[in-house]
């Protein structure tokens, strides 16, 4: 499952939700990123997406990860609009028979969010706005997957 | 008459999100953009920058009908 919201979202929530009624997953990972407050630098958060083609885009990219990672189920959920220091963007859970394949699953699903899902983000402080961009470290992440297959 | 959609820093520096914009090809809507906003030009020529026809990533040129969607998309980052 996929989710936008501009709501706040309780991880622990999700979690729970998730994990009922299972009986042949043996393995359950998840990530919660949460917004920085960068010591005062940053004030809001503000996430854009484009309706529909984000979503498609990471439906692209979670069936890409269920298929290589023969997940049983994943569910992603991600914020837009504004977002405050502290406050949860995206949460990632992943359900497979193993362990092994659970962390890569959320871990590789991570790495594609961040460089490759389209979300533009935009930070606000008191010196003013900046958008953000991938850096060098997002697109090495990336890289790991596209030469290491299982 | 194609509706064009500007997303991230690109909104910001051309001051619009979204307008229609009359051109017969993909090719026309950039010449045309670029020929009324210099700082627009600068930002779609920049390293990254992609385009999508209908929510499709579009590579080289194509032709726009009445109902043609062309997104302008920075480079992404979310998480």
């Amino acid at each position: 499952m996929i989710t936008l919201t501009d709501q706040p979202f309780e991880p622990g929530e999700l979690l729970s939700a998730f994990a009922k009624g299972r009986s042949e997953t043996g393995a359950i990972a998840t990530f919660t990123g949460l917004a920085r407050a960068e010591q005062g630098a940053t004030r809001i958060l503000e996430l854009e997406a484009y309706p529909g083609f984000t979503e498609a885009a990471i439906g692209q990219i979670a069936a890409e990860a269920a298929a290589r990672f023969a997940l049983d189920d994943f569910h992603i959920v991600h914020r837009i609009g504004q977002i405050a220091p502290g406050e949860a963007i995206v949460f990632v859970a992943t359900a497979a028979s193993h362990r092994r394949a659970a962390f890569e699953a959320c871990d590789y699903l991570m790495d594609y969010l961040k460089s490759r899902a389209p979300f533009w983000k935009k930070e606000t402080g008191p010196d003013g706005s900046r958008w953000i961009e991938p850096r060098d470290q997002d697109h090495a992440d990336i890289a790991r997957w596209e030469t290491t297959k299982p | 008459m194609a509706r064009v959609l500007l997303f991230g820093r690109l909104a910001d520096v051309a001051g619009w999100r979204e307008r229609q914009v009359e051109a017969p090809s993909i090719s026309a809507l950039r010449a045309l953009l670029s020929g009324e906003d210099d700082a627009l030009a600068q930002g779609r020529g920049g390293p990254g920058v992609q385009v999508a026809l209908d929510q499709a990533i579009l590579r080289g040129d194509a032709a726009l009908s009445a109902r043609s969607e062309v997104a302008f998309l920075p480079p992404m980052s979310g998480g």
